[in-house]
């Protein structure tokens, strides 16, 4: 990796300082994505602005109907946590199978977010349960914040603090890992709600997406046999040595009817 | 009280003494060594799989800081250093040696494969020395790349190397022709199968790392690195490379993790630090990172073949006919040439009595990272050609598959048994091992187990494989007559020392077999010397005598027969001291575990007592024997060994993904005497789970342009302990019937014996969709291609 310089700040509001002060500096949270990158020199950040050391942006709780998730919150936290166990199943799951246990001890919630990394799992989280990102400046909603790969609303200097899940009725994930990176080449998150019927489908496309026909389909017959039905266009979808577009639609799918049957 | 020390020896499942250290995190491996006033190297690495080099220009990098050497190919030319030798010379059908273009230690003029050293660069960090990397400017002028065998093989392809007609390496065979395609012509059936064996990155989990240290006042270097064989590396970076006299050359190999073959070769990078220590007068240090090493240990397989079994109307094997394309890479490795010629053909009547066999092999050069042995080098690709076309065939015969194999094995009296193909097989029951793999299995009630798989709407399937091998590499003359340019024997020495605790030098290296363990129960056996009183040495030329090391499951058979003969030396002078001690006559000396007895008496003299006087001659027979009690044997072995045995898998396809999910495997493996059988099963359990990485999802891939697709950990698909059925492993013993401990190897039978043997299964899980074979990996999109392309089949 090249030369930069070292922040350790402790409020979200001297982190928004620093990135504010030099467009160049990076804020890095687990960084499972941003130190490969580094070691591999793909990346040349002036300054790491390490988020680690900002008590505010870590910690669960319930506000009502929504669970709260601080950005620095680990994945091993989510998937312990007995709130989110008790309120939304489904994401303590996903946290579980997110990468594996050393992952799981470093990365976070806020960091797998805000890199919208198409094979990521909790962009399916978000986007699937209707959630709301929180900034240092503002809310998002999930359908607003997804823009493309590796790109959200987030804007220059905007840091993601928390996100709000609003608790479903019922939600399922499924997914199938790439077998050598062990990200998702297809999964779904499918999930009834305050929000509605949603399904969100990651891994297959260059970004997290709703199903729309699925979601439709579900919305007049929540069961696994009614998204059986419903092909993914392979249009656009990702290709590589793991599987063709054509593979991955076949696979969302799949995916999507085993997390209808997870969502019970 | 009477305290019963617990049994070391021989057949004892002794814990590893080795673990403790590496457990903690104490091991030493070569990124543990940092030298006085150490420098740190970096190489830069061709990103084109096949250019001219126009120009290197590394003035901009000479001068960046911390930079205190910058080393391009025509420096190391100007220098007159060697290229890396090749250890293995094949003929021609023609009799003409095979082709042999230099391997230079930095391109000259060409770089041949993405990864081809381009510049040394030395610097006070890492980084520095990167950064300078980063700052010389190449001009490449891009040619056309071969990238697979089939495009350097055709008419008009860019010619890799100068003088090196057609890109091929050699064009070799086995076998006489004619007579083979007599018993074709005149066969009541034949059988024929295209398959791959598909191309594999090795990935030990220590990369290679490197560093070289000369000292300006002796004018002696020493290399330390990660190697499996470090008297080679000596041997051939001095010999070939560095022209130096060996004398002045010490190559250390301490800790290392893992090899799996990739480590037996004499790599550039090793001459590179030695040779730029000397340049810049400090230690040079390098580490390849994980990238480098996708793009420069020697990749492993890499085979296209077609091949034919000829059948009598009993289903009796009358004949095989085999034609094979091997990949060579850019440049011959060390060993490369002899894996798809000695360590394959010479490998293809299996455990069958097929009574002639004819086998072509043509060794061809492409724009890819060399390739050479990887574990099992060669038997794997020969055991799974005859595995699959045997499923194959029985089931074009209508035969069961089991019994077209129990028709054809070599009979357990017609041992020893001299196959078509050169080799000798000594010993071997593969009816027992066959009936043994079977039973642990339950092969007889797989069909309930189908059914119930069904039900839950999963494919289930069962595959077998029944397999010989050649390891104990290997009788120096014989693999001389084939074209090894070196001797293949074990050197080992036993330092008893004053106070009977034993120091045994070794010319095996040990990097994840448990030698420290397993040698030191030779020793407690055989002497009766406790393991904790008994240490190894290994891996240091200037501590042990010689070696050739560690590979071809060599170690025990070759390096543990060393051992032996050097122990029965010092238990024959033992006997002399012994009967000087107790005045008998050293006919009358009998000696068991440590105790020296006058037959017949109650007069006995401890190990112990005798090495006391062989180092303290006091009363002694000083002008007979000499003081001491230290001895070197080396052991040629008189044959190669035949491990044989018996491989059943079982998967479930997931027929919504076409997934492949193991979910059981047996392993009844003869590898004669078991010295240690806890460490026999983790060997066997670590290379089956190489093979079911290579049977269901390893694959080194490029892409049209030599650039290596499969170049990280994200998109080369190893294998994970989820991947992996629980391994039942067992052993059926015939003994090795030439070397003193009647050992025969247990390295490489796991990943030898498995990839058939899953690939068999997943075919079986899908002998409803119509597949005759399909080839390795068998990933999920291809399986699910399968069982959709079924599917369409049956509705058309």
């Amino acid at each position: 990796m090249y030369d930069f310089t070292y922040h350790k700040p402790t409020s979200v509001a001297d982190a928004v300082a620093l990135l504010a002060a030099d467009p160049d500096a990076k804020p890095i949270s687990g960084g499972h994505t941003l130190l490969p990158a580094l070691k591999h020199r793909l990346n040349k950040p002036s300054a790491l602005i390490d988020l680690s050391g900002i008590a505010e942006l870590k910690g669960i709780k319930r506000e009502g109907d929504a669970i709260v998730i601080g950005g620095m919150t680990r994945h091993a936290d989510v998937a312990t946590s007995a709130e989110v166990k008790a309120a939304i199943p489904v994401l303590a799951y996903m946290a579980t199978v997110i990468g594996d246990t050393q992952v799981r001890n470093r990365g976070t919630i806020g960091g797998s977010v805000a890199n919208n990394d198409p094979a990521a799992d909790y962009p399916a989280a978000v986007l699937g349960l209707g959630a709301t990102i929180i900034t240092s400046k503002r809310r998002i909603a999930a359908d607003e914040f997804f823009l493309g790969m590796f790109t959200t609303a987030l804007e220059e200097g905007e840091l993601l603090t928390g996100v709000s899940f609003p608790i479903p009725e019922k939600a399922g994930y499924a997914k199938m890992r790439n077998p050598a990176s062990r990200y998702v080449m297809a999964g779904a998150l499918v999930s009834k709600g305050p929000m509605g019927v949603r399904v969100a489908i990651n891994g297959a496309g260059p970004c997290v997406f709703r199903q729309a026909a699925m979601e439709a389909a579900l919305s007049s017959n929540w069961s696994a046999d009614a998204v059986a039905a419903i092909k993914q266009d392979a249009d656009g979808l990702n290709a590589d040595i793991h599987g063709s577009a054509e593979y991955r639609a076949h696979l969302v799918t799949v995916m999507a009817k085993r997390a209808v049957i997870n969502a019970g | 009280m009477n305290v019963v020390a617990p049994f070391e020896g021989i057949g004892a499942s002794l814990r590893r003494k080795e673990d403790s250290r590496f457990l903690q995190g104490h091991g030493n491996y070569v990124d543990d060594m940092d030298r006085p006033g150490q420098v740190c190297a970096w190489i830069l690495r061709s990103p084109h799989a096949h250019a001219l080099l126009r120009s290197v220009d590394v003035a901009v990098a000479r001068a960046m800081p911390g930079v205190v050497g910058v080393f391009t190919g025509a420096d190391t030319q100007a220098a007159g250093l060697g290229g890396i030798p090749c250890g293995w010379q094949i003929h021609n059908k023609d009799g003409s040696p095979m082709a042999e273009p230099p391997h230079p230690v930095l391109a000259h003029e060409r770089v041949r494969h993405v990864g081809d050293p381009v510049a040394l660069v030395i610097a006070e960090t890492r980084a520095q020395a990167r950064d300078a990397a980063e700052a010389i400017n190449v001009d490449y002028e891009t040619l056309e790349p071969s990238v697979t065998m089939a495009q350097a093989l055709r008419p008009g392809a860019t010619p890799i190397h100068e003088g090196v007609a057609g890109n091929l390496c050699y064009d070799w065979h086995i076998g006489d022709k004619a007579i083979v395609d007599a018993a074709f012509a005149a066969a009541q059936k034949v059988v024929g199968l295209d398959l791959t064996n598909n191309r594999l990155v090795p990935n030990a989990m220590e990369p290679r790392a490197a560093v070289g240290e000369f000292d300006r006042y002796s004018g002696d270097y020493t290399l330390y690195t990660t190697s499996q064989n470090p008297h080679v590396i000596r041997l051939l970076m001095s010999a070939h490379v560095l022209k130096l006299p060996e004398s002045k050359v010490r190559v250390v190999a301490p800790d290392v993790g893992g090899g799996f073959g990739s480590k037996i070769y004499h790599y550039a990078e090793e001459a590179l630090v030695c040779w730029g220590s000397a340049q810049v007068k400090r230690p040079v240090k390098w580490v390849a990172d994980r990238t480098e090493a996708f793009m420069s240990d020697a990749h492993g397989r890499d085979h296209v073949s077609r091949a034919e079994f000829a059948f009598d109307a009993q289903g009796k094997i009358l004949a095989l006919r085999v034609a094979t394309q091997a990949n060579m890479g850019a440049y011959l490795s060390t060993f490369a040439p002899c894996v798809p010629t000695y360590l394959y053909a010479t490998l293809l009547a299996g455990c069958y009595a097929t009574p002639v066999i004819y086998a072509e092999v043509k060794a061809v050069f492409t724009n890819t990272v060399p390739v050479d042995a990887y574990r099992g080098a060669g038997r794997p690709e020969a055991t799974y050609l005859l595995e699959r076309l045997m499923d194959v065939s029985a089931r074009e015969l209508g035969i069961d598959r089991v019994e077209l194999r129990r028709r054809n094995f070599i009979a357990v009296d017609a041992f020893p048994y001299q196959t078509p193909v050169a080799l000798q097989y000594d010993s071997g029951d593969y009816q027992t091992t066959l009936a043994a793999g079977l039973e642990t299995a339950d092969w007889d009630g797989f069909e309930t187990r189908r059914a119930e798989a069904a039900r839950r709407g999963k494919l289930r399937g069962i595959g077998i494989s029944t397999y010989v091998e050649a390891c104990g590499i290997a009788p120096s003359a014989v693999v001389g007559s084939l074209g090894a340019r070196a001797g293949l024997y074990e050197v080992g020495t036993i330092r008893v020392h004053p106070t009977g605790s034993v120091t045994v030098l070794t010319g095996a290296h040990s990097h994840g077999q448990g030698h420290e363990t397993t040698f030191a129960q030779l020793v407690a056996d055989k002497l009766g010397v406790p393991t904790a009183q008994v240490d190894i040495v290994h891996g240091d030329t200037a501590k042990v005598p010689f070696g050739m090391g560690t590979y071809g499951s060599r170690s025990m058979a070759v390096g543990g027969s060393a051992m032996m003969k050097a122990m029965d030396k010092i238990i024959a002078k033992g006997k002399r001291i012994a009967a000087h001690l107790m005045e008998a006559s050293v006919e009358d000396i009998e000696f068991d575990r440590g105790t020296f007895r006058v037959a017949g008496t109650d007069k006995t003299k401890a190990l112990v007592d005798i090495s006391v006087a062989a180092y303290v001659p006091h009363n002694y027979p000083i002008d007979e024997i000499e003081p001491g009690l230290e001895e070197t044997a080396f052991y040629d072995p008189k044959n190669f060994t035949y491990p044989g045995g018996c491989h059943i898998a079982e998967v479930e396809i997931d027929t919504d993904t076409g997934h492949v999910a193991m979910v059981n495997f047996t392993a009844v493996d003869d590898v004669g005497r078991v010295i240690n059988p806890m460490i026999v099963e983790g060997q066997v359990q670590g290379g089956v789970a190489q093979g079911i990485g290579q049977a269901l999802m390893e694959a080194c891939l490029y892409d049209d342009q030599g650039q290596l697709v499969s170049g990280s950990m994200m998109d080369y698909a190893m294998p994970r302990a989820e991947d992996i059925a629980p391994v039942s492993v067992a052993t059926h013993v015939t003994l090795c019937t030439h070397n003193p401990l009647g050992v025969k190897g247990c390295g490489e039978v796991g990943a030898i014996g498995s990839p058939p043997a899953v690939i068999n299964a997943v075919v079986d899980a899908l002998r409803d969709y119509g597949v005759r074979h399909l080839d390795m990996p068998a990933t999920a999109p291809k399986i699910f291609a399968i069982i959709q392309g079924g599917q369409k089949l049956a509705a058309e």
